[in-house]
């Protein structure tokens, strides 16, 4: 018994060691939660910046209303989300937004004999399936966006996501812009209360139970729905012609947003107006304490931030992201300086 | 004077000091033990307040309709726990269905019929069931049981009773693969073992005496089994479905991956659905606003009484069998 007793504290004592040597190691990397629509691109650029700095990042896509909670209790350097915090939150939990990314919703369904970018949707109609007013594929509303198309009599499986999301977030956002019904009904938020349809955790949930489904429908961050191969659908904009989901029709999107003059960088891209538009673009904005507690470590993620704007343009445009333009990153450089501080100084020290 | 009897007072003496410290260690131990019996009542009690103090402002805010109302509307923030209520005690209930008959099927094939070099393996194997993790239930119910159901069962079931009235409506499309029906199955795998083993076990209670003058007056294994061990051993079996059924009203992961995460009640065994632990388990880590994570502890509040109510009734069951054998 004394025996084992002595080498129970060996080995104690060992983990505790082995602790302490893993959690130095870790300390160099950085820590961040949140949106999963943001994830692809994040994933390569920490794979990038770890070859060259050998700083790691470990994020976990855990949904937008999850970053926002982690942020806030500090268990993460970082959180990251696609619905915009409002002026009062911010200041109330002392935390700074910057936009990092902007890419494009995109609808994705299973249909037997169609392919990807084939079938044509537009708010309005996708406002009534995910209502459960439109419940089969040959709905005459689905037929008179898609005369050429032969379109099966499946039933519409409708899949949403079951976490809080900011994807949820735009693409309601967007709805409601559409649809009476919808704004009456539902209302747009991270997380709402869906009519019909199924719930699937995160885009990744989400993609996958479309993939299982014949007749399904869901929507994700376009990276998703091309890594997986996922018929998307083409959309009806608000200028009334149909557009492809491509890193141009998001940019026309982006290049809308006036974050210039937007307070706390907050702007909403969905239902842009103009001929090349895909109308459910969104946003990712990156949380951070404005007095943070471990400023090294806030200082060490501002700087991969600084990184991705400027060295991580390739990466995202390569997964159909819109790199936010320089003259915005200049005035979200000069927020850091102004508002990110420890000890009377500006963490971030530039360059 | 002899040496004995001078060694006498001496022995006494020591011999009251061993006396002294049996008592003393006998009453450290007595201590001890009632602490860590009274430690059981404390946290359980700790719980029980945590869990009302938690759920305090959504159980104040919308009062008895908390348990009447289906809304669970983040955006507006009007919650109601019906929908995964309803889904907790549904996809339990058809659990126990599946379950009970062949648990009890297992329990009686070990008990009466099966040759001896087949019974532990059987045995073993059932047993083994018990000891995968959850996790591994949900995740081979969403990659192999889903889509097996989706792609075959569940369309042929539809199109069966597609103009049953009644019910075409207990089993409507579209064929989603997850939902309730799938999670019961899986529920139902996960309590079998439960099951088998305390049906095992109370079978074993059963005197040979009565098993071997049934079989002496010329009763079948049949009959032997309908007329005097199930009757014999009715209130242990009840106790074990019990048992069982508090396992899968609690069960959160496993549900989780194959319930579909709708807040709706339908009549459809195949539409989506949610019970409390996986609507807790899915929303608590972004739960924005004191409201909706008080009303997440709500669901918990009613989770644990229902829970509690349901182990009350299993174990007065077995203790009364207990009483009955005599152990």
């Amino acid at each position: 018994m004394r025996h084992f007793i002595r080498s129970a504290a060996v080995a104690i004592a060992m983990a505790t060691a082995s602790t302490f040597t893993l959690s130095a190691a870790i300390a160099a990397d950085l820590s961040g939660a949140g949106s999963t629509f943001i994830y692809p691109v994040f994933a390569k650029w920490a794979d990038t910046y770890k070859k060259d700095t050998g700083v790691g990042l470990n994020y976990q896509s855990i949904g937008s209303g999850g970053g926002i909670k982690q942020v806030i209790a500090k268990t993460v350097t970082f959180g990251a989300t696609d619905k915009p915090m409002s002026d009062a939150d911010l200041e109330k939990n002392g935390l700074v937004q910057f936009p990092m990314v902007m890419g494009g919703i995109v609808p994705i369904v299973n249909l037997t004999g169609v392919k990807p970018g084939e079938l044509v949707l537009d708010g309005k109609t996708i406002a009534q399936i995910y209502l459960g007013a439109i419940t089969t594929w040959d709905d005459a509303a689905i037929k008179a966006l898609n005369p050429s198309l032969k379109l099966p009599s499946t039933a519409i499986a409708v899949v949403h996501r079951s976490d809080g999301s900011g994807t949820t977030f735009n693409f309601t956002n967007y709805l409601v812009k559409l649809s009476p019904d919808w704004k009456d009904k539902v209302g747009s938020d991270t997380a709402v209360e869906w009519p019909t349809g199924v719930g699937a955790k995160g885009s990744e949930g989400v993609a996958n139970t479309v993939k299982q489904t014949d007749g399904g429908i869901g929507y994700v961050e376009y990276a998703y729905a091309k890594q997986n191969n996922l018929s998307y659908s083409k959309m009806l904009n608000a200028a009334g012609k149909v557009v492809e989901p491509s890193l141009e029709s998001f940019g026309a999107a982006a290049s809308n947003a006036d974050f210039k003059t937007a307070k706390n960088f907050n702007v909403i891209i969905t239902n842009e107006p103009g001929d090349t538009t895909w109308p459910i673009a969104a946003s990712t904005w990156v949380l951070i304490h404005k007095a943070p507690d471990d400023a090294a470590a806030t200082g060490e993620a501002l700087k991969f931030f600084a990184w991705a704007y400027k060295d991580g343009k390739e990466t995202a445009k390569a997964l159909d992201y819109v790199s936010i333009p320089d003259s915005v990153v200049d005035l979200i450089k000069a927020s850091w300086k102004a508002d990110i501080q420890a000890g009377g100084k500006p963490v971030y020290a530039g360059e | 004077m002899s040496a004995v009897q001078e060694a006498l007072p001496a022995v006494r003496g020591s011999r009251d000091a061993t006396v002294r410290r049996f008592a003393l260690t006998d009453s450290i131990f007595h201590g001890m033990t009632r602490a860590a019996a009274i430690l059981v009542l404390v946290l359980l009690g700790g719980v029980a307040i945590s869990l009302v103090a938690g759920s305090w402002q959504a159980l104040s805010t919308f009062g008895f309709s908390f348990l009447t109302s289906e809304s669970w509307n983040p955006v507006t923030e009007k919650f109601g726990a019906l929908a995964p209520i309803y889904g907790t005690i549904i996809t339990s209930a058809i659990a126990i269905l599946i379950a009970v008959p062949l648990g009890i099927g297992i329990a009686i094939f070990l008990t009466e019929l099966c040759p001896r070099p087949l019974r532990r393996p059987i045995g073993m194997a059932v047993e083994l069931l018990a000891g995968i993790p959850s996790i591994i239930y949900g995740i081979w119910g969403l990659f192999v049981l889903a889509p097996f159901l989706q792609t075959t069962v569940q369309p042929f079931i539809i199109n069966v009773f597609h103009g049953v009235p009644g019910l075409n409506g207990l089993f409507a499309g579209p064929p989603y693969g997850i939902g309730l029906l799938t999670s019961a199955m899986i529920l139902a795998i996960m309590i079998l073992p439960f099951i088998t083993s305390i049906t095992k076990d109370v079978f074993d209670t059963v005197p040979s005496v009565l098993k071997e003058s049934a079989y002496g007056i010329g009763c079948t294994t049949w009959e032997v089994t309908r007329r005097v061990v199930i009757p014999y051993t009715r209130i242990g079996i009840m106790g074990g479905v019990m048992l069982a059924l508090g396992r899968a009203l609690g069960e959160t992961m496993a549900v989780t991956f194959v319930i579909g995460n709708a807040h709706r009640i339908s009549t459809s065994l195949f539409a989506p659905a949610t019970t409390i632990s996986a609507t807790i388990a899915n929303e608590f880590t972004e739960a924005v606003g004191d409201l909706y994570t008080s009303s997440l502890v709500a669901l918990g509040l009613i989770l644990f009484v229902i829970t509690f109510l349901i182990l009350a009734i299993a174990r007065y069951m077995l203790m009364r069998i207990d009483a009955r054998t005599g152990a």
